[in-house]
């Protein structure tokens, strides 16, 4: 698999991957600009707006058909946070030629449909539809308020957001309610225009057609495109230290069966110069997947929970372990899981468990190599980063880690703040009473 | 044992299948440029199977031992874990009980075959105590906890609650904390006993390895002895008419949940059954998919947003359909979904309409191959149903846009349909 970069205009990077092993052909487009709590909710809206319809096919059901005879290829609205960048764009994929029935290519139309998505929606007076503005922001006020709706994700996020309070990082993708609430179509449009002209763009192709093609494509496709002065001063604050002495601790109360238990950690000073095949390898041992220190002694041992896992946020050098519990079990879990990480730390680590941690990892890596979201991702990560090192050569790093490695990551590793989410007063059923007597 | 070859040039596949002597279905696709191996080895019994006649003596098992079973499975006699060593072997292994069916997996880069005995050997490999057996309860009880508080999983089985009056596809696949208290050493070994053996199975695999290698590990691994296998009994036939037409309960949500559904002919299996089951899904993608007037209509006008979903879901001898997402007046959807289906009943679908939306159904199956998880489940469950999913790309072509109204006109009628509302909390005055 062939991988290239080119800059196509100022400030638009190309992404190419050559492979003949998949069906089908992804593409995206990628504005990156700087998360912020006063415009993450506008930088969410755009691609929604802008999927409602374009110059050419100013509503849902002619965009939708014209996707439909394309043989259903799709163009889905994409935000994304990597780190404190906000990435905002679209996603697409549609068959490739040899699997069609009379071996149609799609790549041009659909680097012109994209393109179309992109910069010439549909619009009154040079202003974005205030009928579409209302109605996706009214969506865009439903996703935000559904986060509730997921207990498990929703512990995660309400402490990242208490962890990162006095950082960007604790903005949600989406934004906040209150922010989506005072978008107006003028200031949107305003800020849409703004975007197009100074944000860095990433694109990114994966399929059979060669760079050429693909470039030729995407520069006729994107010829229209406002340039200005394009804003490269964009980045992810990394936070080395827990911000009180004490690990802070935050609860909240809702009608639920079940706690969810989440600890906030800064990876602290290894995030100077990260190793990230060590993090990964030591993530895995301490609490990704089934064969880690979390899995095997919380969850199987203790039979403290259903699941408790860590997951580490590379690009803001943070840790999060969350775990669902019954509610008296706060206690006995959250020092399990701090117990474990204290072995990490302590060298307590057999050649076998840095073995499957090791494999694990560069397993996940070598089997991202066989899926286009997969690898549409991680290129993305790599860009933003500067970096142009494959997951296969990153899974061989992964194999080289050492016991020493995964000790230092762990030393370097704070708790910052625990966030325990129980159920209202009184909640607490017969059932959990009685698991307690077991013990 | 003789492995037959089928060629699927459109798409670019061959799948080769076998039956070995002792009854076990075999499945491989081989995938030459890739890393991933994928493999599901799956039993025809799943969450409903509660009801059953072995050796004269009838069974009455309690709800959540398919599932229960899956859990213990890893388990081995010599005090290992099967997910651990698998894990430690670098793949990553794992487990899902439905109503219909239990089924074990894992993908991995390296070591496929040493992983494949692995998955064959613990499957077949029945190793529980009464003091393994309890201490799993900790364990699926919090995972039924964890069901309860989510309003995806309660809309859901309230659908079915009313949709079925008594056939167990409406209790809940993990059962219940009182029904799981039920569960023994020896409940397990009967279910497992009676529907684990080779006769009752498949195994899919798929990745860069040849169908001899695949069957040849299977029969060193699995017993030799071809068992014969008791039908689950799922009760009385079910009326086609829902039990109960509409429920309302409240959660820690943000706006109202709500799932339409209806109870669709159950059909025998067989080819004729995959070619109805293609109409249904090509009628629905029309009558009401992200493209459908239906649709976009109501995502326009605020009613509905992009959460929201439809799907048939053939399991345990049933057929059901079911349409849902986040509305703040799921009643309405619930009327502009009759209506569309009086006026589709009445003028069908255009043949612009019909032609692109099968077009769209070609790339939407092209698309799901690129997923091993995918192809791998899908031939499993649709082999347990006797038909070959590959077959979807030919036989869509003969469908016409008359089959698909005759369907929206036969199954989707107002009286079949029931309405599940999840809505958010009203809580009382702060005091």
């Amino acid at each position: 698999m062939e991988y290239s970069r080119s800059e196509l205009m100022p400030g638009v990077f190309l992404s190419h991957l050559c492979s003949d092993k998949f069906k089908t052909a992804c593409m995206s487009v990628n504005l990156l600009t700087q998360l912020r709590r006063e415009t993450a909710s506008m930088n969410a809206l755009i691609p929604a707006v802008l999927r409602r319809g374009t110059t050419r096919y100013p509503d849902m059901e002619k965009l939708s058909a014209r996707l439909d005879e394309l043989y259903g290829a799709a163009i889905e609205p994409v935000i994304r946070r990597v780190g404190e960048v906000h990435c905002l764009g679209f996603f697409a994929s549609f068959p490739e030629p040899a699997f069609l029935p009379k071996g149609e290519k799609l790549l041009g139309e659909m680097s012109g449909l994209m393109a179309q998505m992109l910069l010439s929606p549909v619009t009154r007076g040079g202003l974005l539809l205030p009928q579409y503005v209302d109605s996706e922001k009214e969506k865009l006020l439903d996703l935000i308020r559904s986060r509730v709706n997921d207990k498990r994700s929703y512990a995660v996020q309400r402490c990242l957001e208490e962890m990162c309070c006095y950082e960007d990082f604790a903005v949600s993708r989406f934004g906040s309610i209150e922010e989506a609430e005072g978008i107006h179509y003028k200031k949107l449009t305003r800020h849409y225009r703004e975007l197009l002209r100074t944000s860095p763009v990433e694109l990114f192709y994966c399929g059979q057609a060669p760079l050429a093609e693909v470039e030729q494509a995407l520069r006729e496709a994107f010829a229209g495109m406002p340039r200005g002065e394009v804003d490269y001063d964009i980045g992810t604050e990394i936070r080395m230290n827990a911000v009180e002495a004490e690990p802070r601790y935050y609860e909240e109360r809702l009608d639920v069966t079940q706690g969810k238990l989440v600890l906030g950690f800064r990876l602290g000073e290894c995030m100077e110069d990260p190793d990230r095949a060590a993090i990964h390898v030591f993530n895995a041992l301490y609490g990704s997947g089934a064969t880690s220190r979390l899995f095997l002694n919380v969850r199987e041992k203790l039979s403290l929970c259903y699941y408790a896992s860590s997951a580490v946020i590379l690009r803001k050098g943070l840790m999060l372990v969350s775990s669902g519990i019954s509610f008296e079990k706060l206690e006995a879990a959250r020092a399990e899981i701090l117990a474990q990480l204290e072995a990490v730390k302590n060298g307590d680590i057999t050649d076998e468990e840095l073995l499957w941690a090791k494999r694990a990892v560069a397993s996940d890596l070598r089997a991202a190599m066989d899926s286009q979201g997969e690898l549409e991702g991680y290129w993305l990560s790599q860009a933003l980063d500067g970096l142009e090192y494959s997951p296969m050569e990153l899974a061989e790093l992964a194999e080289d880690v050492t016991k020493e490695d995964v000790m230092s990551v762990a030393r370097s590793v704070e708790l910052d703040l625990v966030y325990f989410l129980r159920g209202e007063d009184g909640a607490e059923s017969a059932e959990d009473e009685e698991a307690e007597d077991e013990h | 044992m003789n492995i037959e070859r089928h060629d699927y040039p459109g798409i670019g596949e061959t799948l080769y299948s076998a039956v070995l002597d002792n009854g076990l279905e075999v499945r491989v696709v081989p995938k030459k440029d890739f890393s991933t191996f994928y493999a599901a080895f799956a039993t025809n019994y799943g969450g409903a199977c509660r009801r059953f006649t072995v050796d004269g003596k009838q069974l009455d098992t309690p709800a959540g031992v398919a599932h229960y079973l899956e859990h213990k499975m890893f388990d081995l006699p010599n005090g290992d874990n099967a997910l651990n060593i698998l894990s430690a072997n670098g793949a990553d292994p794992n487990a899902f009980t439905s109503s219909g069916i239990t089924c074990y997996y894992f993908q991995c880069t390296e070591g496929f075959e040493e992983n494949l005995r692995m998955l064959l050997h613990f499957v077949s490999t029945p190793y529980f105590t009464e003091e393994t057996v309890q201490k799993e309860q900790g364990i699926i009880s919090q995972e039924i906890r964890m069901g309860e508080d989510n309003p995806g999983m309660a809309i859901y089985y309230n659908l079915l609650q009313m949709l079925y009056a008594h056939h167990p596809i409406r209790d809940r696949v993990a059962g219940t904390v009182e029904s799981i208290a039920q569960i023994t050493a020896e409940t397990l070994y009967d279910c497992h006993r009676v529907f684990y053996a080779p006769s009752n199975m498949i195994l899919c695999v798929e990745g860069d390895v040849d169908p001899e290698t695949v069957c040849r590990i299977a029969e060193e691994v699995l017993p030799k002895d071809k068992a014969p296998v008791p039908k689950a009994d799922f009760g009385e036939k079910e009326s086609l008419y829902p039990a109960e037409r509409f429920s309302k309960a409240e959660m820690e949500v943000s706006a109202p949940q709500f799932l339409i559904g209806a109870k669709l002919t159950p059909d025998h299996g067989g080819p004729e059954a995959h070619r109805e089951r293609l109409i249904a899904s090509l009628a629905l993608r029309m009558l009401c998919g992200t493209s459908s007037p239906f649709f976009t209509r109501l995502y326009a006008d605020g009613t509905l947003n992009m959460d929201f979903d439809y799907e048939v879901d053939a399991s345990a001898g049933t057929i059901t359909f079911i349409l849902g997402g986040e509305s703040r007046t799921p009643e309405t959807v619930l009327q502009a979904f009759n209506a569309e289906v009086s006026r589709i009943a009445a003028e069908g679908f255009d043949e612009a309409t019909f032609q692109r939306s099968k077009r769209a159904s070609l790339g939407a199956r092209l698309r799901a191959l690129e997923d091993f998880d995918n192809v791998c489940v899908s031939l499993a469950m649709d082999h347990f149903d006797g038909y070959c999913s590959f077959d979807s790309f030919d036989l869509l072509e003969a469908i016409t846009a008359e089959d698909c109204r005759r369907f929206v006109q036969e199954e989707l009628a107002p009286e079949r349909l029931a309405l599940s509302v999840i809505a958010p909390k009203t809580r009382e005055a702060a005091g």
